[in-house]
């Protein structure tokens, strides 16, 4: 038996759900198990946590024996673009305010596609930007400061 | 008759000045969502629901609801005249409506599928005011076991119709429990899975991974495959049908409407299941079935009906039995729970303004639709020229500040990040979200009632297959049972896979 990947989407899928429940089997560490009768907080998650890893390992085997479709092209750089960005608003949102925190987080989305237009993007951004002070700030007064004390604001 | 007396109260509440605005709301952002292919009710019910905050849970609920009742709506006028559905439960409309389109008859088509959806609407808003008070008092007595096995259900019928794996689609539902076991037990207290941050002493929050997972993970979904469709551009015209079309729609209207409330009370159902049921049905009885694929006006009634009606009969469970059936119902959930309402059978005796107030303000909302989707056509026809790159700078945006609005903090937002790139590589893998998000949504519920039923029977798990005791009990066990050896034999998961290549 050779140990050749003939599933990629397979095989990842189950070494992904296998990290996943080593991830909570670390956390049950300490946790108290109990009885069927008496089940403590640990019972249910480890029951889950074993079912898991037993699942991500029947997934995992059969992407080696299992002929399956390839694992496709993954566009990290739209998946980053999206999701840095938005780490970003998170670090940045009280510092920096909601005015220039949301419009470098839209401004970085937009780099996402293909092909970049900088006349599209930055009037996007700004329609965005207005249009969420308009809503959020005025109208559903959200308790955001819309320029922060990094940049001067209170 | 106190069917009427109910609904004589729901319509007092429904017609208040304050949710007919918000029902209005609800049901432009619905078709206006069911019009942009790319952006479906799901994501857009998880980016309202931090709005829901401040809003009373009635009128928060009506227009959630009204999100989703109106993207079936908005979803077919994509379909018909893009042959792209704007919506995932008009991809049978898709198939016929725009060939129709394409021998200049979309006018009819999208009258044909928005008189289809109200009908189905006002036949609905009745079933389910006739027949939630029954299922609500059933319900009553339920034991915890009851609820357990009702709750396994629910979650196998979830399993039974996702796409493509069978284990894949397990292990979404327990990967959803256990990342709902985060946080603070139930009975003792104790912090599980808390990894040291304080922040998820309270768990995960579920509107932050709705959102990472439906409207961020969506994005770049979108992005991956950024495509421009040619629009019919014949003018939308002849909306008004002649007496034979017209007599030709009513009997598939009136079978769609069936079917998709039948399904749509099941658990796992919803819109989806039944519009494509409803098309299979209408080509199986047809007496010219090659007529389908090529502009069949029953490929467009009948779905369109079951669709809709499959919407609203959905709620069934939710409202009576506290149990989502989808994932668009497990936002519902969500956001009643938001708002410190836990649904279930006793939600009709203690809150009969909200109960009713919904029930009625959906048959509201369908008249609104009917008048929105037919006259103003042309406007929604606009919309659909709006290009994604314009669009989904704005979904990270309101995303962004609804999560963080949640608890005022920064940690719901990095969650949110974090599923969107988790959300997207389980897509990737084939891995369907829609099951992971219903588990995790009934897995604190699934853990209490397991616990206090293995309480009273003393340790003995037969106590959920206990023909005598539990009778209700240990049919639904089976009958999950059945579901997923079904869909495991062969024959029929191939089947399956058919149905959905449909």
């Amino acid at each position: 038996m050779s140990f050749s990947i003939k599933s990629p989407k397979d095989f990842w899928c189950g070494l992904l759900l296998i990290a996943v429940s080593a991830i909570f089997a670390f956390g049950l560490i300490g946790l108290p198990v109990g009885t069927a009768f008496r089940m403590g907080p640990g019972y249910f998650p480890m029951v889950l946590m074993v079912l898991l890893a037993v699942l991500g390992l029947a997934i995992f085997i059969s992407g080696l024996r299992v002929e399956g479709p390839p694992l496709g092209h993954i566009p990290w750089r739209s998946l980053f673009l999206v999701a840095f960005p938005i780490v970003f608003f998170g670090l940045t949102l009280r510092g920096l305010g909601l005015v220039l925190s949301l419009s470098i987080t839209v401004l970085a989305t937009t780099f996402a596609v293909r092909d970049w237009n900088p006349a599209v993007a930055s009037s996007t951004t700004l329609a965005l930007v207005i249009a969420s002070v308009a809503i959020f700030i005025f109208g559903l007064r959200l308790p955001i400061s819309l320029f922060g004390p990094w940049v001067g604001g209170f | 008759m106190e069917i009427f007396q109910h609904l004589a109260l729901g319509f007092e509440h429904a017609l208040s000045a304050q949710n007919l605005a918000f029902c209005f709301i609800g049901v432009v952002v619905g078709t206006m969502v069911g019009v942009l292919p790319g952006l479906g009710p799901l994501p857009t019910i998880a980016m309202l629901l931090p709005i829901t905050f401040g809003v009373p849970p009635t009128s928060a609920l009506i227009m959630l609801a009204g999100i989703y009742y109106g993207a079936q709506y908005g979803g077919s006028t994509t379909a018909i005249l893009l042959n792209l559905p704007g919506e995932a439960s008009s991809v049978v409309t898709a198939i016929d409506g725009h060939q129709m389109a394409r021998k200049g008859k979309a006018g009819l088509a999208l009258f044909t599928a928005a008189v289809g959806s109200f009908f189905a609407g006002t036949v609905a808003t009745f079933l389910i005011a006739g027949f939630a008070p029954a299922l609500a008092e059933f319900a009553l007595h339920f034991g915890p076991a009851e609820y357990f096995s009702l709750m396994v259900l629910g979650l196998a019928a979830s399993v039974a119709l996702a796409h493509g794996s069978v284990l894949k689609a397990i292990a979404m539902v327990v990967l959803g429990l256990l990342l709902g076991t985060v946080g603070q037990d139930i009975y003792t207290g104790v912090a599980r899975f808390d990894f040291g941050m304080e922040q998820l002493i309270d768990g995960l929050n579920f509107v932050a991974i709705a959102m990472g997972v439906f409207g961020i993970g969506e994005i770049v979904r979108n992005l991956e495959h950024e495509r421009m469709p040619t629009m019919i551009t014949s003018r939308v015209r002849d909306l008004i049908p002649t007496r034979e079309e017209l007599k030709s729609i009513v009997a598939p209207i009136f079978r769609g409407t069936v079917l998709g409330s039948l399904l749509g009370i099941l658990p796992g159902g919803g819109a989806i299941l039944g519009s494509f049921a409803a098309y299979s049905v209408e080509r199986r009885i047809s007496r010219h079935p090659e007529r389908f694929g090529h502009g069949a006006i029953e490929g467009v009634a009948a779905p369109e009906s079951a669709n809709n009606a499959g919407a609203q009969t959905s709620f069934i469970p939710m409202l009576t039995l506290g149990i989502p059936s989808n994932a668009v119902m497990a936002l519902m959930v969500g956001a009643l729970l938001i708002n410190g309402i836990v649904p279930g059978p006793n939600l009709m005796t203690q809150k009969p303004e909200l109960f009713w107030g919904v029930i009625a303000s959906m048959w509201i909302g369908n008249l609104m639709l009917l008048i929105l989707n037919l006259p103003l056509i042309s406007i929604w026809v606009k919309l659909m020229s709006i290009p994604y790159r314009v669009l989904y700078p704005g979904v990270v945006a309101v995303c962004c500040i609804g999560v963080f609005s949640l608890g005022n903090n920064s940690f719901d937002v990095y969650v949110m990040a974090i599923f969107a790139i988790i959300g997207y590589l389980l897509v990737k893998l084939d891995c369907e979200p829609a099951p992971l998000l219903l588990g995790f949504v009934i897995g604190r519920l699934l853990e209490e009632h397991l616990r206090r039923a293995m309480l009273l029977s003393r340790g003995d798990p037969s106590v959920f297959i206990d023909v005598h005791n539990h009778p209700i009990s240990a049919v639904l066990i089976v009958v999950s049972v059945i579901a997923l050896v079904l869909v495991c034999l062969p024959a029929i998961g191939k089947k399956r896979d058919e149905a959905f290549r449909e």
